[in-house]
């Protein structure tokens, strides 16, 4: 009956104490470009403020930006919190300086697909797209 | 529109559930749901509005930067400290090129994030000129319905025209900076119209004082008052000039009018800050006592009204096969003259409206 337009809605978070965001504007901007709705909420993030942004904004992605090698407290911890918060069909995904170890570990921990460094942003932009395809939710 | 009991799918009624029982993710869930505008919304908001509208809804507008979200997010922390429950919808502007948007009004309410009683939703144009979202109004009535004390929104930056939150706000804050312009872009149509309450933010540069004179001096030739307290020549006595404007300003209350207010802030101090909440609040008293929130809010119930018959016809126009195939069966007798878009228009609203 009605003639809906589904967008994706992707937060681009910034957790803990590292200031580098070239990255996360750089993929925000990507991603606003592939018609996605970015909600970016600036630098310096705790996990719990990502978590409530992502549930007021019912975000379908949460992608984060790790640069300070925290990744494998600040993923998981994202990750658990969104669970708690009963939004657990949300997409954890990010980047940063994360060993292909660290990604292996990650993704047993029901974390997505993380990107290196020299990703292009088509790569991400894809993933999120083919991840939508299969998880569009009511 | 099915608006039988058992009428929303499994789904939605779930939201809904969720949604009465003062459910966070239900509340987001909802305003995605409207948002898109997916299968059964309208429905989902008919169960929805059964309460309300009780919200004081307040709107903040003005030009890029002029620091709209920032005055939003001291409102709101100010509010907090009297324990309201306060809702914020920030809107940007979507793409006209990828249709992708970069909402990023949170930046300025990081503080808020984690407040339960704050809940933020930033939306997106989605091609909407008016300077909210297509379906920011239905949101608004979203969040009354869920029962926060106070909604704040919070345009795009506007130039002169975007005047959509008139429709949706009960009191409209227009935010200008000192750069915003001089006395003639203060007289002008549109914006400068639709002002509850003016805020010159940025009020610790050049040019603030200027511009709130300026504001006010236009607002005196609205009320007809022209000249009347104002010296047309240098070396007036400035405090003596603006005290009189006040007491011209005091006739219009006596006569039942709202005299608006021009107040000067510094939003990332929250200087002003108390004295514009004040201005909120004593329009919120004269709205009640005057009988125009009743009249905004039977306004606002006849525009939804017409909006969803129009956006329903709209529908039925276009997804109707008998209108589909008349048309295109015409396009060949539009272009040798026999047709005019006129009189194919008029056989398919013929036969729609049968």
């Amino acid at each position: 009956m009605s003639e809906s337009i589904r967008k994706i809605r992707v937060l681009v978070a910034k957790p803990g104490l590292d200031g580098h965001d070239r990255g996360a504007k750089v993929i925000a901007a990507a991603f606003r470009d592939a018609g996605f709705e970015v909600i970016y909420t600036g630098l310096h993030q705790t996990p719990e403020m990502i978590v409530s942004a992502a549930v007021q904004e019912d975000v379908d992605v949460v992608a984060m930006s790790v640069l300070s090698g925290a990744h494998l407290t600040l993923f998981p911890r994202v990750k658990a919190l969104l669970d708690d918060a009963g939004a657990d069909h949300v997409l954890l995904t990010g980047g940063g300086i994360i060993s292909e170890d660290d990604m292996a570990a990650l993704d047993e921990q029901g974390i997505g697909k993380l990107f290196g460094p020299g990703t292009p942003t088509t790569a991400a932009i894809d993933y999120i797209r083919e991840w939508f395809s299969t998880h569009e939710a009511v | 529109m099915s608006h039988e009991a058992g009428g929303l799918s499994p789904a939605l009624s779930s939201v809904l559930e969720r949604f009465l029982s003062g459910e966070v993710t239900a509340l987001a869930r909802a305003i995605s749901i409207v948002e898109d505008e997916r299968d059964g919304f309208e429905d989902l908001l008919h169960r929805v509005l059964t309460v309300g509208p009780s919200t004081c809804r307040v709107g903040f507008t003005g030009p890029p930067g002029a620091g709209k979200s920032t005055l939003v997010a001291g409102a709101a922390a100010s509010y907090r400290e009297h324990d309201e429950r306060i809702g914020v919808i920030a809107v940007d502007p979507t793409s006209p090129y990828s249709g992708g948007a970069l909402l990023g009004d949170r930046i300025r309410m990081n503080d808020l994030t984690t407040d339960p009683g704050i809940f933020i939703r930033s939306m997106a144009t989605r091609g909407s000129l008016g300077g909210l979202a297509t379906t920011t109004k239905e949101v608004l009535d979203l969040m009354d319905a869920f029962g926060f004390d106070r909604v704040l929104v919070e345009t795009v930056g506007v130039g002169q025209t975007e005047l959509a939150i008139t429709a949706a706000a009960d009191t409209v804050i227009v935010v200008l900076v000192p750069e915003s312009g001089d006395a003639i872009q203060a007289m002008k149509a549109g914006l400068m119209e639709i002002a509850d309450i003016f805020v010159v933010n940025k009020a610790d540069r050049p040019g603030a004082d200027r511009l709130a004179k300026q504001i006010r001096q236009a607002l005196h030739l609205k009320a007809g008052h022209a000249l009347k307290d104002i010296p047309a020549h240098h070396g007036v006595d400035l405090s003596n000039a603006l005290r009189k404007e006040r007491t011209t300003d005091a006739e219009a209350v006596e006569q039942g009018g709202w005299s608006i207010p021009v107040l000067s802030t510094v939003a990332h101090s929250g200087e002003g800050l108390p004295k514009l909440l004040e201005a909120v609040e004593a329009h919120r008293a004269w709205l009640q006592a005057s009988g125009q929130l009743e009249a905004c809010r039977r306004a606002r119930a006849r525009n939804r009204v017409q909006d969803v018959v129009e956006r329903e016809m709209r529908r039925v126009a276009r997804r109707s096969e008998f209108a589909t195939e008349l048309l295109e069966s015409a396009l060949d007798d539009i272009a040798e003259r026999v047709e005019t878009p006129y009189s194919v228009a008029r056989r398919i609203l013929d036969g729609l409206l049968r």
